[in-house]
């Protein structure tokens, strides 16, 4: 951006330079990934099968195949139906695949291919063969973000196969787009209170996987079907997220096993920082009956050891963060708790709750309310950090450019990572993750004042 | 291997030496079949991109756009108005009512932001839905602006990659014609099909220019709106990538007379020849340009030679891999690799032509796998029946190698390294040497097999403690 003389925007202003957001199959994608034998599979032209594979494969750097029904000229005419079918039988034919992950495009919701109806149709035709189950979601690339995909696959996967017939003891877990680290810390932290989990979706193993002699066809681990289907009789469901609808409108997984089923929810941000994790492991208590572990209480003791420990390096310093909503609400709580200040808070989302959580979070912990900005692209963010100064940013990749300009540090959390390795193993919940992060945030302002100064301190 | 082949695609794959040659090309992509393509935008983005003074705006949801917002390599000497990501994000409302209005506003407000030289509108999918006419609204927006605003009709279900070359070869020509060709010489030359990856086309500008060319437009990497325009008054087209640009170097023979040579400029043979190509053509005008360039070549191979012959004798008898968007460049690629004491077992493209196929076929070993628009399934399984040590691709291709445990070189759009020209001969040596020679290879389960117990069966009988 600094190459590029830029004038100040207009009011009436309409065009995004530099999204702050993807788009809403992508997100639908990665959760069928998480799946046990599932193949994520997009309903529309090549493209976009091939850029979000792309896309997915830079950060994680494994395999990730998409299925795509290439449809053509042809076929966004006449309907997308029989290509979605042949393309179906392809998958079951060559990928044996356990569950397969229908989700549109904007070209099939332009045209109006009724997906539900091609699937039943081809759930008759194809009577005879031993199928595996297929669901299905809209994701109109027109309407939301990649988040809002993410969950409407959530959401989707639970509404089309989950039953409540039979009690289990297994909770249900959905953590929104974390990364794979987390998904299998969260893990360890259920294992230490007794509870088996069925965490949705599981791509801890699908999208970093081990180095292996066969490619196989489809990457082992994900959430069992089997499991998926039980989650009606599960005894509670814990669903991160400050901005996700409320539960009572059955918009995401959690709130539709709660209405249909009866299973109690959890409804709780996302476990990033001191607090969202206490709250977290509280309610962990309270539904095992278990006090938290000594391991995660030491962990706990030694996060507040911390706190102190570098509370002076990051006192005062002033952020930016941004990225996909319910991670920077959970980022911004953390911040606030050890002192740094959030100067902005800025989402491509538009969830409308954005500003409400943010508050929330700060509130009685910083000298005054971060300014928020909800449905931004990296014009809007430069254009106000330029002016704001910020010491650091915490957010993707994408906002690394500017940190440039600004020569200040950019702090890799959440997705896309391209630029940095090992994106997929990045921590950010629960007391581990708060540790891991505090270190990386002191750290940079160490480093920073170590570079910024003609002394060269190694003592600091 | 058959296993994995699907029973639709058994005719685009062939082993040379087996049956006479025959592939099918050309064709849809197998629905289902996760195939390793993109779509018509793509092909057009890929293009037109590197113009770096104009203002590149995608008509469309906002995936489109973030997905391909400066994804690439291609470097620019002056401004860089194509790093940037412009959308017009279309919403609801637009599907329903069209988007005609807004990606009016759009434009207005982002040429008065930015003051580009030109703008390039790119249609996507969704717009050849809703039919919003784009040729109108650029036409108006052009007159109120006074710069060209070219409408890209690249909608993403009309083809492959190859229609997205044409649809920006068609509106790169729309531009040619209008600049002042009255101070360019008659020894002159346009760089078609090059991207200015890594700064790519810097070395070749300096190869032409020691041999006393004038480089009028490079088309397209660190390419400009004004060189463009005027590039029909160059004397030749030297045409790289010709699947990308060759429609173009066409128009411009068809309407200003231009001829236009084949080139590549990968490996030691073919960038040698690309420069004598030139250098025959320009015979008559300069007939000392010849030895000019045979002085060139002398004194670039003098340098390049022993650095080459340290890394022959570490990768004599390897095997390689390739699979890439077009077939020409894997023509080079053979070549480089025999240089260092490799052969190509595997060869590969996303959109070769009957042709192309051929000409592959020809130069290969018997034995060879020949593959049009391959998938993942295959791509791994031909990679451990042939046993290679490296694969060279794309991105998309690179977690397939990885994680079978397989050597790699990125050979495509996103690459950092220069790997034209003489000194992209030795960084492709360097980068091969340093995959393929890592320590690593020797513990990943492919080469070390199991070494951990997978069972209580795989455990001593006792135990010692």
């Amino acid at each position: 951006m600094s190459a590029t003389a830029v004038k100040p925007k207009t009011e009436s202003f309409v065009s995004t330079t530099n999204a702050c957001k993807l788009c809403k199959p992508l997100g639908a994608t990665l959760v069928f990934k998480g799946i046990e034998g599932g193949v994520p599979y997009l309903h529309g032209s090549q493209g976009c099968a091939t850029y979000m594979r792309r896309y997915i494969i830079s950060h994680f750097r494994e395999p990730m195949d998409i299925a795509s029904s290439s449809l053509g000229e042809k076929q966004a005419i006449y309907g997308g139906g029989p290509n979605l079918k042949k393309g179906l039988l392809t998958v079951m034919d060559k990928y044996e695949a356990g569950m397969i992950g229908v989700a549109t495009t904007c070209l099939t919701e332009t045209i109006g291919d009724d997906v539900p109806g091609i699937l039943k149709e081809f759930r008759k035709e194809f009577s005879d063969l031993d199928m595996a189950p297929v669901v299905n979601v809209a994701t109109p690339s027109f309407s939301g973000t990649h988040m809002e995909g993410f969950t409407a696959a959530v959401r989707a996967v639970v509404d089309q196969l989950a039953t409540g017939h039979a009690a289990t003891k297994a909770v249900n877990c959905f953590p929104g787009f974390v990364s794979c680290e987390d998904i299998r810390h969260l893990k360890d932290v259920f294992d230490g209170f007794g509870l088996s989990a069925t965490i949705l979706p599981d791509y801890s193993e699908t999208l970093d996987g081990p180095a292996v002699d066969e490619y196989e066809k489809i990457t082992s681990g994900g959430t069992p079907v089997a499991d998926i289907k039980a989650m009606g009789g599960a005894p509670a469901s814990f669903e991160f997220g400050a901005t996700l609808s409320d539960p009572g409108e059955a918009a995401t997984a959690g709130g539709l096993l709660q209405s249909r089923f009866g299973v109690a929810l959890h409804r709780l941000g996302l476990p990033i920082g001191l607090r969202q994790s206490d709250e977290f492991f509280k309610s962990l208590e309270a539904v095992s009956c278990m006090p938290t572990p000594r391991r995660h209480a030491l962990e706990r003791g030694r996060l507040l050891d911390a706190f102190v420990d570098g509370h002076k390096y990051v006192s005062q310093k002033r952020c930016v963060i941004y990225g996909e909503e319910d991670l920077i609400v959970g980022l911004t709580s953390f911040m606030a708790e050890i002192g740094v200040v959030p100067v902005l808070v800025a989402g491509g989302g538009k969830s409308g709750r954005l500003e409400k959580a943010v508050h929330a979070a700060c509130e009685g912990l910083v000298p005054e309310m971060p300014e928020v900005a909800d449905g931004v692209d990296f014009y809007d963010i430069a254009d106000r950090a330029r002016e704001l100064a910020p010491d650091f940013f915490l957010g993707h990749s994408k906002g690394y450019r500017l940190a440039r300009e600004l020569s200040i540090p950019l702090i890799r959390v959440g997705f896309p990572i391209h630029d940095r390795f090992g994106g997929q193993r990045v921590r950010h919940l629960c007391y581990l993750g708060a540790q891991e992060l505090l270190d990386r945030v002191v750290n940079a302002m160490i480093e920073k004042k170590q570079t910024d100064s003609d002394i060269g301190y190694g003592y600091i | 291997m058959s296993d994995i082949i699907f029973e639709e695609r058994k005719d685009q794959i062939h082993v040379t030496g087996e049956g006479p040659f025959k592939l099918a090309c050309n064709r849809d992509s197998l629905a289902g079949a996760v195939s390793q393509r993109a779509c018509v935008f793509c092909g057009s983005r890929v293009v037109l991109y590197p113009i770096a003074d104009a203002l590149h705006l995608v008509h469309g949801p906002i995936g489109c756009a973030a997905y391909t917002w400066d994804i690439r390599g291609a470097l620019s000497s002056g401004p860089e108005l194509h790093r940037l990501s412009f959308s017009t994000d279309l919403q609801e409302k637009d599907v329903i009512f069209g988007g005609e209005k807004k990606l009016e506003a759009a434009l207005t407000e982002l040429i008065d932001r930015h003051e580009p030289k030109a703008a390039f509108v790119y249609s996507t999918c969704i717009v050849g839905i809703i039919g919003d006419d784009l040729a109108a609204v650029c036409k108006k927006v052009s007159a109120q602006k006074g710069i060209p605003v070219i409408p890209v009709q690249s909608e993403g279900f009309k083809g492959n990659k190859r229609e997205g070359y044409l649809a920006a070869c068609k509106a790169m020509f729309t531009l040619m014609g209008t600049g002042d060709t009255s101070d360019i010489p008659p020894i002159s030359l346009n760089i078609l099909g090059d991207f200015n990856l890594a700064g790519e086309i810097w070395i070749i500008r300096e190869y032409f220019e020691r041999m006393g060319i004038r480089v009028v437009a490079n088309i397209t990497g660190d390419g400009r709106v004004g060189d463009i325009a005027k590039a029909h008054g160059a004397a030749l087209n030297v045409v790289q990538c010709s699947g990308s640009t060759m429609d173009l170097a066409k128009m411009m023979r068809e309407t200003y007379g231009t001829p236009s040579v084949k080139v590549s400029y990968f490996g030691i043979e073919d960038m040698a020849e690309a420069l004598y190509t030139v250098a025959r053509f320009f015979k008559g005008l300069d007939p000392d340009m010849l030895a000019r360039t045979q002085a060139l070549v002398k004194e670039e191979l003098a340098v390049l030679y022993p650095k080459l012959a340290r890394f022959r004798q570490d990768l004599e008898g390897k095997k390689a891999a390739i699979y890439v968007g077009g077939a020409f460049k894997a023509f080079s690629l053979i070549k480089a690799f025999r240089h260092l004491g490799m052969s190509v077992v595997i060869a590969g493209s996303q959109t070769g032509t009957p042709e192309d196929y051929e000409e592959l076929a020809s130069i290969c070993d018997p034995g060879t796998i020949i593959v049009d628009d391959a998938n993942p399934l295959e791509l791994s399984a031909f990679l451990k029946e042939k046993d290679v040590d490296i694969f060279v691709g794309g991105v998309k291709e690179r977690p397939i190698a990885y994680k079978l445990g397989v050597g790699f070189c990125d050979h495509n759009h996103e690459r950092k390294e220069a790997l034209e020209g003489f000194v992209g001969m030795y960084n492709f040596a360097l980068e091969v040497h340093r995959t393929v020679m890592s320590p690593v290879w020797r513990f990943v389960p492919r080469r070390a097999g199991k070494t951990l117990a997978a069972g209580i069966s795989d455990l001593p009988k006792e135990c010692s403690i």
